[in-house]
């Protein structure tokens, strides 16, 4: 059992030494590429170690709390809330951060900008394990915040894509405005709780019902729009214009389900409120389903990977809604090393094609075996096939649905089931794609393994995806994620099994007929629809960026007329006036002298009359 | 023994004639007459103040008379100067016609040489 | 009305009505040559006012030089010889600032004066007036010699427009 000290120097350690190693990596100059991927690699590997003792040592709730501002009346502590959990999400980081960083190196070889991105890199694992660690709702919030000014900055890091600033951009800009839902549910829990911090937050009785109801749709919304789900899920497929291990870290292993994390380290606000849990529910069910349809109809590897994430993300969401956060957070990490070894995978596949379009690739089976074996344990975890990691975790929540009553638990089973059958699908399609049948470009025929600097974490990952999920079978595992039991599988398994078994077989049998075609022509005319996402993104466009941008355009030309143009016309009509006053002096001789002489008659005449009345 | 009212009227009618003549005439040659009655105008009144009025010292109305018609003297010669060299640049002595803007800068060489056309067709 | 009323009404009656023609002439040389009259009358009318000295400085200077003068630049203006049309502007603002000035100054002095009479001296004669101008009022006789130099001067540097220019 660790004391509250020993808590908070490791849980402090934590995330201040990636911190460290970010500040240090800023300040390096730019050729040093060793010393820049040294540091990277160290840092990751610290924070990792650190995890690994907490995770050995925590075994209950621990918390270290000190006060160091406030707002007001209200404190603002720095607060280390450790429990199990806590202390497996930080290892799941550690080891996908590690494992981006080795990958990294070799990945961007050819990239001499590469000292500033492993410094964001570590900058941003230091922000992720903030948010693992953090027990106050400020603390909180920086390290959310500081995860998204991460992303924009990778997100952008290859200048030279014209697509990368605009997706970082949008990135930016859709998770922002969850975000705002997020501080506004911050700024009520604090003030009505009267401290931010977790413990006091969560002490029961402390908020009333519709309270707690407004602060949980408010956090849902900061939520979907770090996690992607609909209707903020819009960012994550353009977000792939990053680099890959950006992508495996950042979308797909860590950010997008720190969402997930903040629901389940606030459980008891959402499990007090059945209106957030329903909507939650209902956002889960849509999410799922659109991911997977959306993923089916994808030529870019990366894009299929990056709407299984939307997909994934889904099912723990759903998890959630029903009252299981012990699955959905084992979900949660068996998806961090499954999603990250695809995500790494495919960066070796298209390092070696140059290419991310699957229509460019096939047949890579035989040049590239490594990666071949890895991605197809990372599919078989994706679809769910035992004993991967992917099909523990995916049983025990469809598991807890069905076990479950009341009409979100049904919902979120049936939609479940389904995205089994569409997962199965498109993971079959990019595996029989990608390795299968002749190659489609001159590039794929001549596909390799990629050395092991980039190998290794894949193989490592692979491993992981494997074994992982045996984990779930102790029952102490089980207890630490806050479960009762431990997570074994009965007969009810064999339903999912058999859609997954549907899903694969009928891609393969529709693959075979034609090996040279994309099996995505049976979908016939859905094919645009799933592809484009059903049209979200332009629904978007209209109802927000469109009248976002006329707003901001009128707002500007008001400034510039009529604010600028009071300034300017003020220094304007005194020029004007003083050219007027300035013509009236350039009157002709004979009209000046008339004025003259006529103002001295007149005034003659009145100082005459003023003497003769007698008032001078 | 007069009556100081009579030269004191002529004079002001005098004065008005040359404000008259001062803002009607285009000429500036005629408007240089018109002040000069203007200024005579003045002098009638200072010699006939010599008489009504009882001065400290006694005949200033007659010495201040005979320092206008100095200054009269002096002024209508700078003036027809300044009307002649208007005339050279202009080829005009209308006073409705100078403008006072910026934009009115001529060549002085070439209002010279015109100058210098007249003054040698005079003399032929 | 004594005789030298008599006399000043007739020349100022001349003086006036040559003013008058001075005015509203149509011919330039001939408004020059009514300039001589009016002045000329003026002097007449200093004489009777006992002031020798000024009416023969009148003569000498204002009828012998200013009005050569005046001649001479209506000649080297080329003013038109005979009759010309457009020697006037619009006549009514002079006309009722002319006549304002010249009748309320005739009423203002009728009314201070009235019909008082007074002595006529011999105070401005010649001899009392060059004891004056060398006596009390020496400096500001200088001072206009001074003047006419730099009139002198300032009329030679307007006329000759190479004088003064900088290279």
């Amino acid at each position: 059992m660790t004391g509250a000290v020993e808590a908070g120097v490791l849980g402090g350690a934590l995330p201040l030494i990636p911190f460290v190693a970010a500040l240090v990596g800023f300040l390096l100059p730019r050729a040093s590429r060793r010393a820049a991927g040294l540091l990277g690699t160290a840092g990751a590997a610290a924070a990792l170690a650190i995890a690994v003792v907490l995770a050995i040592r925590v075994d209950g709730l621990v918390e270290a709390s000190q006060v160091w501002a406030r707002l007001g009346a209200l404190p603002v502590t720095a607060t280390v809330r450790l429990d199990p959990a806590a202390a497996y999400v930080a290892v799941a980081v550690g080891v996908v951060a590690l494992a981006v960083q080795l990958y990294s190196i070799a990945y961007l070889r050819g990239d001499d900008r590469y000292g500033p991105y492993a410094a964001q890199v570590s900058l941003f694992t230091a922000a992720m394990l903030l948010v693992v660690v953090a027990g106050d709702l400020i603390m909180l919030l920086v390290g959310w915040e500081v995860m998204g000014i991460c992303s924009y900055l990778l997100i952008g890091h290859d200048r030279s894509l014209p697509e990368a600033p605009a997706a970082a951009v949008k990135a930016f800009l859709v998770t922002r405005v969850g975000d705002v839902g997020f501080l506004l549910a911050i700024a009520i829990l604090g003030v009505r709780a009267g401290s931010f911090r977790f413990a006091d937050v969560l002490a029961p009785g402390v908020l009333d019902a519709t309270t707690v109801t407004v602060v949980c749709l408010l956090l849902l919304a900061g939520v979907a729009g770090k996690s992607a789900q609909f209707p903020l899920h819009t960012w994550l497929p353009d977000a792939m214009a990053g680099p890959t291990p950006i992508s495996a870290l950042i979308h797909a292993a860590t950010m997008v389900a720190a969402g997930i994390y903040v629901v389940a380290r606030l459980y008891p606000l959402f499990l007090a409120s059945a209106t957030a849990m329903a909507v939650l529910a209902v956002v889960a069910a849509v999410t799922m389903l659109l991911g997977a349809l959306a993923a089916t109809a994808q030529d870019d590897i990366k894009r299929v990977l990056a709407w299984s994430t939307v997909s994934q993300i889904a099912y723990m969401a759903g998890a959630l809604s029903i009252g299981a956060s012990a699955a959905a957070l084992f979900h949660l990490l068996t998806h961090a090393a499954f999603k990250a070894l695809l995500f790494l995978a495919a960066g070796s596949v298209i390092h070696a094609v140059g290419t991310n379009l699957m229509s460019r690739m096939g047949g890579l089976r035989r040049s590239m075996p490594v990666t071949f074996w890895s991605m197809t344990i990372g599919l078989g975890a994706l679809i769910g096939v035992p004993p991967l990691a992917g099909f523990w975790s995916k049983e025990e929540i469809l598991h807890a649905a069905s076990g479950a009553a009341g009409w979100p638990a049904a919902l979120v089973y049936n939609a479940g089931l389904a995205t089994v059958f569409i997962t199965a699908a498109y993971a079959t399609r990019l595996w029989l794609r990608t390795f299968f049948g002749t190659a489609r470009s001159s590039a794929a025929e001549h596909g390799h393994e990629p050395g092991p600097v980039m190998g290794v974490p894949v193989l490592v990952l692979a491993g992981l995806s494997a074994v992982v999920g045996f984990a779930g079978l102790s029952s102490a595992f089980a207890r630490a994620l806050g479960g009762e039991d431990p997570f074994t599988v009965g007969a009810d398994a064999l339903v999912p099994l058999a859609w997954a078994a549907l899903g694969i077989v009928a891609v393969w049998l529709i693959w075979r007929r034609s090996p040279a075609e994309d099996p995505q022509w049976v979908l016939g005319p859905l094919r645009p629809l799933f592809a484009n996402a059903f049209y979200l993104d332009n629904v978007q466009d209209a109802l927000v960026v469109r009248p976002t941008v006329a707003l901001a355009r009128a707002v500007r030309r008001g400034d510039e007329s009529g604010v600028d143009g009071l300034v300017e016309g003020t220094g304007r009509a005194t020029v004007g006036l003083g050219a007027a006053v300035a013509a009236l002096h350039r009157a002709s001789l004979p009209r000046a002298a008339s004025a003259v002489l006529g103002g001295a008659v007149i005034l003659g005449a009145l100082a005459a009359v003023a003497v003769a009345g007698g008032w001078l | 023994m007069i009556h100081p009212v009579l030269p004191y009227v002529i004079a002001a009618l005098l004065f008005g004639l040359g404000v008259y003549g001062v803002l009607v005439r285009r000429n500036a040659v005629l408007v240089l007459m018109a002040v000069e009655l203007m200024l005579n105008a003045v002098n009638i009144v200072l010699v006939t103040a010599d008489a009504t009025v009882r001065a400290a010292v006694p005949q200033t109305g007659a010495v201040f008379a005979l320092f206008v018609i100095v200054l009269a003297a002096a002024e209508v010669g700078v003036g027809l100067a300044i009307v002649l060299q208007l005339y050279r640049l202009r080829q005009s002595v209308q006073v409705d016609e100078v403008s006072l803007a910026d934009d009115a800068v001529v060549s002085a060489d070439a209002g010279s040489r015109g100058a210098d056309e007249v003054e040698g067709q005079l003399v032929r | 009305m004594t005789t030298a009323d008599v006399l000043i009404v007739a020349l100022g009656a001349v003086a006036v009505a040559a003013g008058a023609a001075v005015v509203t002439t149509r011919h330039v040389v001939r408004a020059g040559l009514w300039l001589v009259v009016s002045l000329g009358a003026v002097a007449g009318l200093y004489l009777t006012l006992a002031a020798e000295l000024v009416a023969w400085v009148q003569v000498l200077i204002y009828v012998g030089a200013v009005v050569v003068l005046l001649l001479f630049a209506v000649m080297l203006t080329r003013a038109p010889i005979g009759a010309s049309e457009d020697l006037d502007r619009v006549r009514w603002p002079g006309a009722v600032i002319g006549a304002g000035a010249g009748l309320g100054l005739a009423a203002l002095l009728a009314y201070a004066y009235g019909w008082s009479t007074v002595e006529l001296t011999e105070q401005s004669g010649a001899e009392a007036v060059g004891s004056a101008i060398f006596t009390a009022w020496v400096l500001p006789f200088e001072v206009l010699s001074v003047l006419l130099l730099a009139a002198l001067v300032g009329a030679i540097v307007v006329s000759r427009p190479d004088i003064g220019r900088r290279p």
